[in-house]
C-alpha cells in the first residue's frame, strides 16, 4: 500500500518542475510539454485523493482532464504552426505583437 | 511495491526536469514520454488501470505524437538557448522551489477529509473498475461527458480552420 502522502509529494514535484518550465524556457513547445507535464501531476494527485476517500468521481475527473488536455494541444499546437508560419521563430520572447 | 513506487517516481521526476534541460525539442519529447510511462506504472500500481491504460494511449500515443509531427514540421534547429544565471531565473528557481515546499507542506500537515464515499477496493474489484467507470460515466456523469464531447468536437473544427492557410 504506497501511502497517500508520497503520492501528493510526487505530484507536488512534478507541478513544479512544469511551473519552472514554463517560467525557465523560451521555446514555445517546450512551454507547452511543462503545461502538460502539470495537467499529468494534476491527474496523479486526483488519484491519490481518490483511493484515500474510497471515491470513484476522481477517476472520471481525470478522464474529462485527459479530454481537456488533448483539445487543448491540438488547438495550441495548430496555433503555434500558424504564428511559426508568420514569424519563423519559436522563441516566446519575439512574440510580441500584442504587446504594448 | 513500495520500492517500485519510488523507483517509477525517481525517474519520472528525472525525466521531467530533462524535458527542461535538453536543449533539442524532440529529446524533450522523448523524456516526457519516458515520464508519462513511469506515471502510467504508478496507476497500475494504484490500482487503476483504466487510468494507466489512457495515460499511456491517449498520453505518450496521441498528444506526444502530435507534439513530435509538430516539431517534424517545423523543422526546427536547436537553438543555442541556454540558461545563463542572472536574476530573473534565480526568480524562477525559487518561486518553483517555493511552491514545492508550500504544497508538500500542505500535504505532510494533517489533512482533514470529508466522509468516505462506497467505492472501496474490495467493490470496486467486484464489480471491476473499467465497468465501474462506464456505469459513472453513463449515469451520473452523463451531461458533463456529452459537454466534453462537444467540446472535443469544438477544438477538432477550430484546429482546422486555424490550420488553413487561408480562409475565404
Amino acid at each position: 500500500m504506497i501511502p497517500t502522502t508520497h503520492v501528493l509529494i510526487l505530484s507536488a514535484a512534478l507541478f513544479s518542475i512544469g511551473v519552472l518550465g514554463v517560467m525557465l524556457r523560451r521555446n514555445v513547445i517546450v512551454i507547452f510539454m511543462s503545461i502538460e507535464l502539470m495537467l499529468n501531476a494534476v491527474n496523479l494527485s486526483f488519484v491519490g485523493f481518490a483511493r484515500e476517500m474510497d471515491s470513484m468521481t476522481g477517476v472520471i475527473f481525470i478522464f474529462f482532464i485527459i479530454v481537456v488536455a488533448a483539445a487543448e494541444a491540438v488547438v495550441g499546437l495548430s496555433i503555434i504552426l500558424s504564428i511559426y508560419r508568420n514569424r519563423q521563430t519559436l522563441n516566446v520572447d519575439e512574440y510580441n505583437l500584442l504587446k504594448w | 511495491m513500495l520500492l517500485t513506487f519510488y523507483i517509477l517516481g525517481t525517474v519520472s521526476v528525472l525525466s521531467a526536469l530533462g524535458v527542461l534541460v535538453c536543449r533539442s525539442p524532440v529529446y524533450s519529447a522523448m523524456s516526457l514520454v519516458c515520464s508519462f510511462f513511469c506515471l502510467g506504472g504508478i496507476y497500475i500500481l494504484m490500482n487503476v488501470e483504466f487510468v494507466a491504460v489512457i495515460q499511456i494511449l491517449v498520453y505518450a500515443g496521441a498528444i506526444l505524437v502530435l507534439f513530435l509531427f509538430v516539431i517534424m514540421l517545423l523543422n526546427i534547429v536547436p537553438t543555442g538557448e541556454s540558461v545563463r544565471f542572472n536574476l530573473p531565473v534565480l526568480i524562477a528557481f525559487g518561486i518553483a522551489v517555493g511552491l514545492f515546499a508550500q504544497i508538500s507542506g500542505l500535504f505532510l500537515g494533517d489533512i482533514q477529509f470529508g466522509p468516505k464515499d462506497v467505492y472501496t477496493a474490495e467493490a470496486i474489484s467486484e464489480e471491476g473498475s473499467i465497468g465501474l467507470i462506464g456505469r459513472l460515466l453513463y449515469g451520473e456523469f452523463v451531461l458533463p461527458f456529452e459537454a466534453i464531447s462537444i467540446l472535443l468536437l469544438v477544438a477538432v473544427i477550430g484546429a482546422v480552420i486555424i490550420g488553413k492557410r487561408r480562409l475565404n
